[in-house]
C-alpha cells in the first residue's frame, strides 16, 4: 500500500528510483530521502534497538532523528547513516541496523578534500531567520557565507504549506536565494553542515557533494568537502528541534514527532499512516493534525495535555470532525512492532501512527561550542542562549522564539548587527514577511513524561535508556547530569542526545527536586552531526600524507637497485644489493671495497646551515661544546651540541669559509631542529649578536668519496686541485672544480679512511656523481648506502646521534671529553655537567663489545647483564647494544653499547641475553679499527 | 534483528555513594576527586586503616582526565623505575574487579606499539628486552605478526611509513573508565571516606612549614595531611604554598566513533605517526590525538590536531575511512620535563604531591593510588615511587620516558 | 584553530606557529655561579598559571620571528602580542 499523496511535496513524481531495503525492492522519487521513500511504501520498521532488540522506526524527519540508523551497502558500504538524511538515488541498497554499523573491508574509492573560506559574516541555517540575516548582511556588501544542512534552503518552511505575504513560502525562499546567489562575494552552500565552532571565528562545515548522486557520482569530484571557514561574525540560525514526551512504550515505530509528520507530508508527499492519534502539549501539533486530516489521514483524536484546548484551533478541528481531548495524556501504546493502538485514559484507540509534540528545543550546540552560556527558559522547557557573544549572534527559533515574523526580525537584526560589527553599513532593508500560520508553539505546557511503566518509558530511544534508568541513577547518589548521562548512557549515541538530552535533564530535576535553572546541561561537543574519518583526513593520504624528500642523485640510486631507508622525510639509499645478495652480503662487499679501494655515497641529506655575521664565532662557541671561534679560515672542526640539560642533541662539522662565515652540518634528521634551535637562541636570548642563519641543505649535493683510492679518483676529476697530503690536509677544505663544476671539497672522514666530501650545487649533483663513478671505475668504485656508512663509522667508534644517544647521554659518556672545551667560560649545557648525576662513575658509557664467539651477531637493542646466569626478575641491566654488525675489516662481528661504568669495564666479560641464551661478550674501547689513525692520510 | 554481543555494558549498582556535607576536619584531605584521588583514599582506608578521609572535587567526581582518557593500560615502559610502578599497577588491575566488586571491564586484549623506522626497531627491541628482564611480558613481532594480531593494520611495505614490526604486550588492555572510578568511589565510600563534590580548594593553610587546613568554596577544612591529586591543576594548587613545579598543563584531545561491529581486536599505538586506537566494549573506536603545543586549562584543543590524527589513522587503518567521528573532547595533561611523574613528599610537612603523569595517568591509577597512600600513611615514599621525586630535576637523575610515553598513552 | 596575531605579519593560523613556553626567562649571566637548585630552576621549572601567561611563540612557517604573547590559558585567548625586547604590556583578562 502506498502512503504517497497524490500531489505536493518537493519530489519529482515523473521519475522513478528503484532501491532495496532489507532485501526488499521499493521505489521512490528524486527529492525523497531513504526515510520518506520507506514511509511512502508503508515501511516503518527500520532497525532495532541496541540493547533490547526492540524495533525502531523514524521519529524525526531530519538529522536529529534518534532511530533510523541504516547501513548503506551500495555503491559503497557506509555504516550508521540516518535514513532521514540519506537522499534517495537509483540503485540504493541499504539495511536497518541494530545500533552498530559495519566497516567495509574494501578500500574507499572516494576522494575527499578541504577548502578554506574567509568571510565577514557566516550564517548557519537557511531557514527564515538565516535567509533574512544572510540577505541583510549581503546587501551591506559584506562577504557572506550561508550554509545549510539540507539539499535546499527553507529550513522549517520546507515542512509546512504556509503562505508568506500571500504566496507560497517556497517562492519567498527562492527569491532570497536567487538574490544571494547573484550577489558578489556571497557563497550559498547546500548539503553543508556546520559541525564545529572554534575560536576566532573558525567554523568547520561538511559538504556532501556527490552522495545524493549515488552510482552517478563522478569519480573526479570529491565526495565530501570540509570547509574551513574563518569568519569575522557569525549568525546562528540553527532552528529548533521538536521535543517528544516520554510515556510507556513510546518507542514503537509509527510514533513520530508531529512536526516531522508534517514535514513528511509537505516536503515529501508522504503520509505517516492511515489513522493517527496526535498527542501534544502545545499548539503547533494542531497544524499537523489539520494538514494531515486534509490530506486524507483519519485523525482519531488530538490529545492535548493542557487543561484546556486552544479555542480557535479546537474549533478548526471540530470543523474537520477531529475530536480534541484536553487535559488528557497518552499513557501507553500497543503493537506487535509498529503501533496499532494508543491508550488515552481508559480508552484504547486503534491507530497506525502516533504524532507527538512536547514543545521545542532550540539548537544551541554551536553556540555552546563557541563558549556561549545557556540559560533555562521555564516557559519553553529548554535551554536557550544566554548572553550574546562579541562575534556570535543567534536568531530565529534557535533563540526560543517561535513566531515566524519575530524570527525573521531577529534574523534581520542579527544580519545587520553582524555586518556592522564587521565594518559594513547596512544596505536596503529586507522586508519581513507576514505569515498565515495558524499555529504557534508558545504557550505550551512543559511535560517531560507521563507517569507509567518506567521500565518501558524510553528517554533515549537509541540507547534503550528509560525513566527507570534515570531514577536508578539519582537513587544511586548521582546528582550531576554528567554522571547520570554516563550511568544511563543517555545522549551518547549517534544523535548525541538531540531529542533526549533536555528531557533527561527535566526528569532528573524532578527526581531530585531541584530547579532546572540551577542545573548545567551536559557539554555540547563537536561535531554537531557525525563526520566520516575520510572527510577529515581529506587529501592528506597516500603520497600526500607526508612529503617525501629525495636528493638530486636519487634517480641514479633507483636505477641501480638501491633499497631505501626512511630518515626523517628523506629517502636515503640503504644498500645496493647485487643479484643474490642480502643486506649483510651487500654491506660486507660495500665495506670491503671502500676500505680496500674506494667507495662513495650520497650524503646530500646532511643538514647544512650557513651562519654569517660579525659574531658568528662567538655564537657557535655557545652552541657547541668545543671552541669554534678560533677555527682558522680554511679549516674544519667536528663539533657536538648539547641541550641546556647537558645531553647531546646533535653533532656535525663546522667549516670556516670566511672571517664572518661558517657552514655547519647537522645530522639528516635534525637539520630543521638545529636551525630552529639556533634562531631561538639568537632571537630570544642574544639578539645583540650580529649573526644570521639560513638553511642551505637543499642547495648542495654532497658526496663523500672514501677509501685509499679516493685521492686518485679525485685527482682525475679535479685536475686543478693539488690533492697531495701536504697541499690538502686533513680537516681542511678547498674550492675548486670537480668534473668541470665549481665545487667545495672538504677533507673529512667518517670512516677513518682517506676521504673527501665533494659539495656541488644540487643541480650538478647527478652529473658529478656520474663523473666520479666513471673516474673510479678502474678502481672498482662502489656506491654504498647508510648501512655501510654505519658500519664504517662504528668500526671507528663514532656515534650516531639518535642511535648511540637517547637524550640521556652526555659527550663525556660518549668518550668525547676531548670535544668539551675546558677553556670556554660557558656554552649551552656546560652547567649541567657539574650536577651530581653527571659525575657518577657508574654512568652508562659508550664502549665496544666483542662477542666471544666471533660469528655471533648481537641483536641491536639487546640488554647487557653482569652474570652468566639470569636471576629472577627484575634483573639488573648494565646497558644495551646500540649498534651491531658483522665487519669485513675485523673479520668478525662487533657491537657498540652503552654500559654502566663502561670505561672502567674494558676487558671484562659481560653477558647479553639473546632469546634463551646468554652470549658472553668482551668489553673493549669503542675504537676497534685502525686505532692509530694510520689510514686517514691514505 | 538481534542485538550484537557486547553492544551494551553491565549495569551499574543501585547505590554508589552519599553526598555528605564536609566535616570541619579530617585526618587526610585528598585534593582532586579524579581516579588518582579516589584510589588514594580507597587504599588509605583499606590498606592503612585511615578512614577519616575526605576527597574534595571542584566539579563532579572523576570528571576530569578520568572521564576523558582513552583507557589504555600497559606497563611496557623502558626504564626500571617506570616499569616498576606501571607493572605494580598492572598487577593490581588484574585483581581489581574482584577487589572492588565492580565490573570494571578490564580486558587484556594486548597492545601493539608499532615501529616505522630502523631506529624505531632498535628502540623497540631495546624496550622489549628491558621489559622481559624486568619480568614484564613483551614480544617483538614482525609485520606478519602484527597482521596476525590485528588484521586491519596496513602492513604493506609500500606506504609512506611502513610498519617494520611492533612490540606486543599481551597483558595490556583497556578498561571502562567510569566503571573504574565509580568502583573505587563506591568502595572508598563504603569504608568511610567522604566524597565531596562541587568543593573547590582555594587555599592551603600552613603553620610553621606544616599543612594544617585547606580553604574551600565550602569553608575551611582542617587536615592532618593533604594529598594533591589534581593533575593539570597541580601547579595552581602548589603555588598556594609557594611551591613551583616543573610541569606544564596542555590540552590533549581524544575522540570516538559511532558503534561499530568488532573489527579491531587489540590496542594499536604508533608514536611515529601519532595514532593510538582501540575499539571499546560497545564497539566505538576510541582514539587519542597529539598533545596541543601550548599550555592550556581550557579543556579544548585545536581541530587541525584531530584532522592530522584522522589522516594518520587512515594510513594505518584504511578500513576506518567511513567510520564517523561522533564526539571530540579534551583533557588537561600535566607534562613533566622527562615524561615521568612526580610522586612523593614536599618541602611542606604533611603535604604530598602526585602529578606530572602526562598521558600515563589512567593506567597508573591502582598503582599510584596504592603507593601514594603508602607515602601519605608512612610519611615516606613507597619504593615504587621513590625515584619520582621533585629533587631529581636538581640532581639530574631524570627518568626520561619520552621514547615510551611521548604522545602515546 | 586559533588566529595568532604575529607582530610582524598580522593574524595567521595557529598551525604556522611554534610554541616556546614561558617568556622572560633569561639565560643566566653566569651559570657557573648558580647552585644546582638555581640551575634546575632555570632548566626545568616554569610558571604554569591558569590565567594570563606571558609566553614565547615563533612564526615558524611564516617570518620565522620569535615574539612574546600574553594568553589566557583558561580561554586560550591571545590578550596581547609584543616583540622580543619589549616589556610585557598590561592586560586585563
Amino acid at each position: 500500500m502506498s502512503f504517497r499523496t497524490d500531489t505536493g511535496g518537493a519530489i519529482d513524481r515523473n521519475t522513478l528510483l528503484r532501491f532495496t531495503f532489507n532485501g526488499v525492492e521499493h521505489t521512490g522519487h528524486p527529492g525523497d530521502t531513504l526515510a520518506s521513500a520507506l514511509l511512502a511504501n508503508g515501511v516503518h520498521e527500520i532497525g532495532s534497538s541496541v540493547k533490547l532488540g526492540r524495533p525502531r522506526g523514524v521519529v524525526a524527519a531530519g538529522s536529529e532523528d534518534p532511530t533510523s540508523l541504516v547501513q548503506v551497502e551500495a555503491p559503497f558500504s557506509e555504516p550508521m547513516l540516518l535514513a532521514t538524511t540519506v537522499e534517495l538515488y537509483d540503485g540504493l541498497v541499504a539495511r536497518g541496523l541494530a545500533g552498530q554499523g559495519k566497516l567495509s573491508s574494501e578500500p574507499d574509492p572516494a576522494r575527499y578534500d578541504a577548502k578554506h573560506e574567509h568571510c565577514d559574516v557566516l550564517v548557519v541555517g537557511a531557514g527564515p531567520a538565516g535567509l533574512v540575516a544572510a540577505l541583510t548582511a549581503a546587501r551591506s556588501g559584506a562577504r557572506v557565507v550561508l550554509v545549510d544542512e539540507q539539499n535546499q534552503a527553507g529550513g522549517a518552511l520546507l515542512g509546512v504549506d504556509e503562505y508568506l505575504d500571500d504566496r507560497p513560502s517556497a517562492e519567498w525562499v527562492a527569491d532570497i536565494v536567487a538574490e544571494l546567489k547573484s550577489t558578489p562575494d556571497v557563497l550559498v552552500l547546500e548539503r553543508t553542515t556546520a559541525f564545529g565552532m572554534y575560536q576566532d571565528g573558525f567554523v568547520l562545515a561538511l559538504q556532501k557533494r556527490t552522495d545524493h548522486l549515488g552510482f552517478a557520482a563522478p569519480a573526479s569530484v570529491a565526495r565530501q568537502r570540509v570547509w574551513r571557514i574563518r569568519t569575522r561574525q557569525t549568525v546562528l540560525a540553527t532552528g529548533a528541534h521538536e521535543r517528544p514526551v516520554v510515556f510507556a512504550d513510546n518507542d514503537r515505530p509509527g510514533i513520530m514527532l508531529a512536526s516531522s509528520a508534517r514535514t513528511f507530508l509537505h516536503h515529501y508527499g508522504v503520509l505517516p499512516g492511515s489513522r493517527a492519534v496526535v498527542f501534544t502539549t502545545n499548539d503547533s501539533a494542531y497544524c499537523a493534525a489539520i494538514d494531515l486530516a486534509e490530506s486524507g489521514v483519519d485523525i482519531a483524536v488530538v490529545v492535548d495535555a493542557r487543561p484546556e484546548a486552544p479555542a480557535r484551533l479546537a474549533a478548526e478541528c471540530a470543523a474537520r470532525g477531529i475530536e480534541v481531548r484536553a487535559g488528557q495524556l497518552v499513557t501507553g501504546t500497543e503493537g506487535p512492532g509498529r503501533v496499532t493502538a494508543v491508550q488515552v485514559g481508559d480508552d484504547r484507540i486503534a491507530c497506525d501512527a502516533l504524532l507527538v509534540s512536547g514543545g521545542w528545543n532550540p539548537v544551541v550546540s554551536l553556540f555552546s561550542q563557541a563558549r556561549g552560556t545557556l540559560r533555562y527558559d521555564a516557559e519553553l522547557g529548554a535551554f536557550v542562549p544566554g548572553r550574546e557573544l562579541a562575534t556570535v549572534r543567534v536568531a530565529g527559533s534557535a533563540t526560543g522564539e517561535l513566531d515566524l515574523t519575530a524570527c525573521t526580525r531577529q534574523g534581520r537584526d542579527a544580519g545587520a548587527g553582524a555586518a556592522a560589527a564587521a565594518g559594513f553599513t547596512s544596505g536596503s532593508q529586507v522586508p519581513l514577511p507576514a505569515s498565515d500560520s495558524r499555529c504557534t508553539a508558545r504557550s505550551g505546557l512543559v511535560l517531560w513524561r507521563v507517569p507509567g511503566n518506567d521500565d518501558a518509558s524510553f528517554v533515549d530511544l537509541q540507547r534503550d535508556s528509560t525513566v527507570a534508568d534515570v531514577l536508578r541513577a539519582t537513587g544511586a547518589g548521582l546528582r550531576s547530569l554528567e554522571h547520570i548521562k554516563r550511568y544511563t548512557t543517555i545522549g551518547t549515541a549517534h544523535d548525541q542526545g538531540k531529542t533526549s538530552g533536555m528531557i533527561a535533564a527535566g526528569i532528573v530535576a524532578e527526581a531530585l527536586g531541584v530547579e532546572l535553572s540551577e542545573q548545567r546541561p551536559t557539554t555540547f561537543r563537536p561535531p554537531f552531526t557525525s563526520v566520516s574519518f575520510a572527510a577529515l583526513a581529506g587529501r592528506d593520504r597516500g603520497d600526500l600524507h607526508d612529503p617525501v624528500r629525495v636528493t638530486s642523485i636519487h634517480p641514479w640510486h633507483v636505477q641501480h637497485g638501491a633499497l631505501f631507508e626512511n630518515v626523517g622525510q628523506w629517502k636515503r639509499p640503504w644498500y645496493y644489493p647485487q643479484p643474490g645478495e642480502d643486506l649483510h652480503a651487500a654491506v660486507l662487499r660495500e665495506c670491503r671495497a671502500t676500505r680496500e679501494s674506494v667507495g662513495m655515497m650520497d650524503g646530500s641529506t646532511l643538514g647544512k646551515i650557513d651562519v654569517q655575521g660579525r659574531d658568528a664565532g662567538e655564537f657557535l662557541d655557545m652552541l657547541y661544546t668545543n671552541m669554534m671561534s678560533n677555527l682558522k679560515v680554511g679549516k674544519i672542526r667536528y663539533g657536538v651540541m648539547c641541550g641546556v640539560d647537558g645531553m647531546v642533541i646533535d653533532d656535525g662539522t663546522v667549516i670556516r669559509v670566511g672571517e664572518e662565515r661558517y657552514i655547519v652540518t647537522t645530522t639528516t634528521g635534525n637539520a630543521a631542529k638545529v636551525l630552529d634551535w639556533m634562531e631561538e637562541w639568537l632571537q630570544t636570548e642574544w639578539p645583540h649578536l650580529d649573526v644570521h642563519c639560513t638553511s642551505v641543505t637543499e642547495h648542495w649535493a654532497t658526496i663523500p668519496l672514501v677509501g685509499p683510492k679516493s685521492r686518485a679518483v679525485l685527482a682525475a676529476v679535479a685536475p686543478s686541485l693539488d690533492v697531495s697530503n701536504e697541499a690538502f690536509e686533513f680537516m681542511t677544505w678547498h674550492d675548486t672544480e670537480v668534473a668541470g663544476v665549481p665545487a667545495r671539497v672538504c677533507r673529512i672522514s667518517f670512516s677513518g679512511e682517506l676521504a673527501y666530501e665533494i659539495n656541488v650545487t644540487a643541480w650538478h649533483g647527478l652529473a658529478v656523481w656520474e663523473a666520479l663513478m666513471a673516474a673510479g671505475e678502474r678502481y672498482g668504485i662502489t656506491p654504498y648506502g647508510t648501512e655501510t656508512m654505519h658500519v664504517l663509522r662504528a668500526e671507528k667508534g663514532y656515534p650516531i646521534i639518535g642511535q648511540e644517544t637517547d637524550a640521556t647521554v652526555t659527550p663525556q659518556d660518549l668518550g668525547m671529553s676531548w670535544a668539551v672545551s675546558k677553556k670556554k667560560p660557558d656554552f649551552i649545557g656546560k652547567r649541567s655537567f657539574a650536577r651530581a648525576e653527571n659525575n657518577r662513575s657508574d654512568r652508562k658509557q659508550l664502549v665496544g663489545l666483542l662477542p666471544v664467539d666471533p660469528a655471533v651477531l648481537l641483536p641491536e637493542g639487546s640488554q647487557i647483564v653482569e652474570t652468566d646466569r639470569l636471576p629472577e626478575p627484575p634483573v639488573r641491566m648494565l646497558g644495551h647494544v646500540t649498534s651491531s654488525y658483522p665487519s669485513a675489516a675485523l673479520g668478525r662481528t662487533f657491537a657498540l653499547a652503552l654500559v654502566r661504568s663502561g670505561h672502567e669495564r674494558i676487558g671484562e666479560t659481560l653477558y647479553v641475553p639473546v632469546e634463551d641464551s646468554l652470549v658472553p661478550v668482551t668489553v673493549t674501547e669503542s675504537v676497534l679499527y685502525d686505532k692509530e689513525g694510520a689510514r686517514r692520510d691514505g | 534483528m538481534t542485538s550484537p554481543p557486547g553492544a551494551h555494558l553491565p549495569e551499574h549498582p543501585d547505590f554508589l555513594w552519599d553526598n555528605p556535607e564536609p566535616k570541619s576536619s579530617y585526618d587526610v584531605v585528598v585534593v582532586g576527586g579524579g581516579g588518582h584521588g579516589i584510589a588514594t583514599a580507597y587504599y588509605l582506608a583499606k590498606v592503612h586503616g585511615i578512614t577519616n578521609v575526605a576527597v574534595l572535587e571542584k566539579g563532579w567526581l572523576a570528571g576530569g582526565n578520568m572521564a576523558r582518557n582513552t583507557t589504555i593500560i600497559r606497563s611496557n615502559y623502558l626504564w626500571d623505575e617506570s616499569s616498576g610502578i606501571y607493572e605494580h599497577s598492572l598487577k593490581l588491575w588484574e585483581g581489581l574487579e574482584d577487589d572492588l566488586g565492580y565490573p570494571i571491564l578490564f580486558d587484556q586484549r594486548g597492545v601493539l606499539n608499532l615501529a616505522h623506522s630502523l631506529q624505531d626497531v632498535r628502540d623497540s627491541v631495546r624496550r622489549v628486552n628491558a621489559n622481559r628482564l624486568n619480568g614484564i611480558d613483551a614480544e617483538w613481532v614482525d609485520p606478519a605478526g602484527v597482521k596476525e594480531i590485528c588484521p586491519i593494520v596496513n602492513t604493506s611495505p609500500d606506504v609512506r611509513h611502513p610498519v617494520l614490526g611492533a612490540t606486543y604486550q599481551p597483558r595490556a588492555g583497556i578498561a571502562k573508565h567510569d566503571y573504574v572510578a565509580w568502583g573505587y568511589a563506591r568502595a572508598a565510600h563504603a569504608l568511610g571516606v567522604d566524597l565531596i563534590q562541587n568543593c573547590e580548594v582555594t587555599g592551603l593553610e600552613t603553620v610553621q612549614g606544616r599543612i594544617t587546613a585547606v580553604e574551600t568554596s565550602r569553608g575551611r577544612i582542617a587536615a592532618g595531611k593533604v594529598a594533591l591529586c589534581a593533575a593539570g591543576h597541580s601547579s595552581v594548587l602548589a603555588k598556594m604554598v609557594g611551591l613551583r613545579l616543573p610541569i606544564a598543563s596542555h590540552p590533549l584531545q581524544a575522540l570516538v566513533s559511532e558503534l561499530l561491529e568488532p573489527v579491531h581486536p587489540t590496542v594499536v599505538m604508533s608514536n611515529a605517526v601519532h595514532v593510538y586506537v582501540s575499539q571499546a566494549h560497545k564497539g566505538e573506536l576510541v582514539m587519542g590525538a597529539g598533545i596541543d603545543s601550548y599550555n592550556g586549562y581550557g579543556q579544548r584543543g585545536s581541530f587541525h590536531i584531530i584532522e592530522q590524527q584522522m589522516a594518520a589513522a587512515l594510513e594505518l587503518f584504511p578500513v576506518f575511512a567511513r567510520a564517523h567521528l561522533l564526539r571530540t573532547w579534551a583533557g588537561i595533561v600535566d607534562v613533566s620535563p622527562d615524561a615521568s611523574p612526580i610522586v612523593g613528599l614536599t618541602p611542606v610537612g604533611g603535604l604530598y604531591l602526585n602529578c606530572g603523569w602526562g598521558t600515563g595517568g589512567f593506567k597508573a591509577t591502582p598503582g599510584v593510588g596504592d603507593c601514594f597512600a603508602h607515602t601519605i600513611a608512612h610519611d615516606k615514599p613507597h619504593p615504587f615511587n621513590e625515584p619520582f621525586t621533585l629533587e631529581r630535576f636538581t640532581t639530574g637523575a631524570l627518568v626520561d620516558e619520552h621514547g615510551a610515553a611521548a604522545v602515546a598513552h | 584553530m586559533q588566529l595568532i596575531p604575529c607582530p610582524w605579519c598580522g593574524p595567521r593560523e595557529e598551525a604556522e606557529f611554534h610554541y616556546g613556553g614561558q617568556a622572560h626567562v633569561a639565560y643566566p649571566g653566569d651559570p657557573s655561579a648558580l647552585s644546582d637548585e638555581e640551575w634546575a630552576r632555570y632548566v626545568f621549572f616554569r610558571e604554569n598559571p591558569s590565567g594570563p601567561f606571558a609566553e614565547r611563540w615563533s612564526h615558524n612557517a611564516g617570518c620565522r620571528r620569535w615574539f612574546n604573547a600574553v594568553r589566557d590559558t583558561r580561554t586560550h585567548d591571545l590578550l596581547a602580542v609584543y616583540r622580543v625586547g619589549e616589556p610585557m604590556p598590561e592586560v586585563t583578562a
